[in-house]
């Protein structure tokens, strides 16, 4: 608590205790019972009457203080001291009910992102200095012990070392780099000393694009709020000219008609109306569903760029991902091996490897990975490459060819053709058919998890936009129990394929595109969301994404949805709660049912409700 | 121009007549103050004079709300 709230709820105790004292004041002691009365109400109300006379110099009618001041001067006039100073009272315990709560989630916030380096370590005439991260040029090397924040993007130079990416990333797994990896600001270092050289600023490292993005994001207010807001102007001069309508039009009706006054009653009720005008509840609670709502999905690895996203995150019906990279690991790898003859796995993967060596394709490369010995290249030569068939070379003095089963139909050769997806390189040696490796990109561990997780959240198509051939996107779409797939599609078909999945939805339906932020930042922008995965580190998918999920884990996309679906509950939940008990406690109070102690629970007892309703938007772990 | 500023203010109402009056200071395109993380973003006409539409921004303010504070 700071010292405003301090000396607020000192003056709240005091009142309590004073009214409790004036209780006790015989009802035929008129003017001791109003004197006693005064004092409490004069100890809560000071600040607000003060206000108020500030807000009439100034013009401003539909000031709460003002209409604070009306209602409670209004109640003493009409004698009921104890209510007059029971809603300065409430209004003020609302206050700093109220007060506290945004400061307390506000910390709360700003404890999950608790990813600010303070200080980076240089190395100065071999003794280590501390210095403030922004100082950092590009390309220095700076040295993190354990326990200590990355502060700045970089590349590890010496040291190995296991992370802590919780904060980043949500992951309790912890992740191990060693000297040539890239290193990203805002993990913990547990364990060893790495020195780093820094390849950014500290302004352009994760960590600081990250916290700028989270401060930023409710700026960006969803239709929700701005309902609310215009709502909250209306509102309130609706109010008190119900008010006023109230105290005055039965009134007249009765002086016309002949019928006593009965001005005590509706001032009363019209007194009881200006209790309730506030729209405090509203105004308050759906800024902080947001606000918690963000705050709790980035302690997840999610970050949202705005309100207005997480409130289109939660209508998503549609979901469009990328496969590459999204749904598979976007690495190729050997995947099967299958010789021909008296050749066995080990000695054909080495023949083709030693004739791909002094290729670069990607194939050749994979070869090369899985073969994991270094090869001796005198032993090849007479080295053809063959464009859109293969390679022909001369491996330890045979003659070998290594391509596809066009390569081998152009050679006459007899081999049996596999039906497997992915690359298949088909080698011969010496003429005759010695087999082939399968070469494929593997599926996400969770991938398939991530389906199944996305249909029960209610998502009505999974659609998988691939740029790899049709047999390979149909066999990845098989496995995944995705609905529809589009293959062999180039970048700008990805986006036209995007706007006419858009064209056919409904309306109120939303359309999210999953990519890894790699050539996809045109689809993303296209869009309703644009959902970027695996964006550690990479400028272009924060740039161009709505939602960022930090790690690669497509299990994430529906814990994303999941998480601002709660959070629009929430929201939803506060908006008819509040509006609906305050319209129930103006006709109530309308009719002369409801009487000042329903309009002060209308008033501070919804707006505690709604406030402590909205923190829940922050408990998203177990979603 | 955008340009964000921190504020000061006590209730979420008062952020949104403060962002209302902002809104309606000449020389401001647009506003978006944020109550939860006291900020106040402001877009500004082409060629407008920051300083003195802030001081004309925070005048407007302090009518509707005495208790208000722009830093800038």
């Amino acid at each position: 608590m700071n010292n405003k709230q301090k000396k607020s709820l000192t003056k709240i105790i005091i009142t309590i205790l004073l009214l409790f004292v004036c209780t006790f004041i015989p009802d035929d002691m008129t003017l001791v019972r109003f004197a006693g009365y005064m004092i409490p109400y004069f100890v809560i109300g000071f600040g607000t009457l003060k206000k108020a006379v500030k807000g009439i110099l100034k013009r401003q009618v539909f000031d709460e203080n003002f209409l604070m001041a009306i209602a409670t001067v209004g109640a003493i006039c009409l004698g009921e001291y104890k209510e007059g100073v029971a809603v300065m009272l409430f209004y003020q315990i609302g206050e700093l009910f109220e007060s506290y709560a945004v400061g307390k989630s506000r910390r709360n916030i700003s404890e999950l992102m608790d990813i600010r380096p303070d200080y980076a370590n240089i190395e100065s005439e071999g003794k280590l200095i501390q210095v403030d991260p922004n100082q950092v040029p590009v390309g220095s090397v700076i040295v993190v012990g354990p326990g200590e924040k990355v502060p700045i993007d970089g590349i590890v130079i010496e040291g190995n070392a296991t992370l802590d990416t919780a904060a980043l990333t949500g992951e309790s797994l912890p992740r191990e780099v060693k000297t040539s990896d890239e290193i990203i600001s805002g993990c913990i270092n547990l364990s060893g000393v790495l020195r780093i050289r820094t390849t950014r600023g500290f302004e352009e490292s994760t960590v600081s694009k990250i916290l700028e993005m989270v401060e930023n994001a409710s700026s960006r207010k969803s239709k929700s709020e701005n309902f609310i807001s215009k709502f909250a102007r209306v509102y309130t001069p609706a109010v008190c000219f119900g008010a006023l309508a109230l105290a005055l039009l039965p009134m007249a009706i009765n002086f016309v008609m002949g019928n006593p006054l009965d001005a005590r009653t509706w001032i009363y009720r019209a007194l009881t109306f200006l209790v309730i005008s506030c729209p405090c509840a509203l105004v308050i609670s759906i800024p902080l569903s947001f606000f918690a709502g963000i705050g709790g999905a980035s302690r997840e690895g999610v970050l949202v760029k705005g309100s207005n996203y997480l409130e289109m995150l939660s209508e998503v019906k549609y979901v469009v991902m990328d496969k590459t990279g999204t749904l598979t690991e976007g690495v190729f790898e050997v995947t099967e091996v299958k010789p021909e003859g008296d050749i066995t796995a080990e000695e054909l993967i080495e023949v083709a490897a030693c004739a791909e060596s002094f290729s670069n394709h990607p194939i050749s490369k994979s070869l090369k990975a899985y073969y994991g010995k270094e090869i001796d290249k005198t032993r090849v030569s007479d080295v053809e490459e063959i464009s859109g068939y293969g390679i022909k070379a001369r491996v330890n003095n045979h003659n070998v060819a290594v391509g596809n089963d066009k390569l081998m139909s152009v050679m006459g050769l007899d081999f049996e053709k596999s039906q497997k997806s992915g690359t298949v390189c088909y080698v011969a040696i010496d003429e005759s058919f010695a087999g082939y490796i399968v070469i494929s990109d593997k599926i996400k561990a969770t991938a398939k998890e991530a389906v199944v997780s996305l249909k029960k959240a209610g998502i009505k198509e999974i659609i998988m936009l691939t740029g790899d051939a049709k047999a390979v996107a149909e066999e990845v779409s098989e496995e995944l129990g995705l609905d529809k797939v589009y293959s062999e599609l180039l970048p700008q078909d990805k986006v036209s394929k995007v706007e006419e999945l858009i064209a056919t939805k409904a309306n109120k339906e939303r359309l999210a595109f999953v990519g890894d932020g790699i050539n996809d930042a045109p689809v993303l922008g296209r869009a309703d969301i644009g959902i970027a995965m695996g964006a550690m580190g990479s400028d272009a998918a924060i740039e161009a994404a709505d939602v960022v999920l930090m790690d690669d884990n497509p299990l994430k996309i529906a814990k994303a949805i999941r998480i601002s679906r709660k959070c629009m509950r929430l929201v939803y939940e506060n908006i008819y709660f509040a509006i609906g008990v305050k319209l129930l406690c103006l006709i109530l109070g309308a009719v002369g049912i409801a009487n000042m102690w329903y309009a002060i629970f209308a008033d501070v007892g919804v707006m505690v409700i709604a406030v402590l309703n909205s923190i829940r938007a922050l408990r998203v772990k177990n979603l | 121009m955008k340009k964000t500023y921190e504020i000061e203010v006590d209730c979420a109402n008062c952020a949104n007549k403060m962002e209302e009056a902002a809104k309606n200071t000449d020389g401001v395109r647009d506003c978006s103050v944020n109550y939860m993380a006291l900020k106040m973003v402001v877009e500004f006409e082409e060629g407008a004079d920051v300083k003195s539409v802030m001081d004309k921004v925070l005048a407007n303010c302090k009518k509707i709300e005495d208790d208000c504070e722009i830093f800038y």
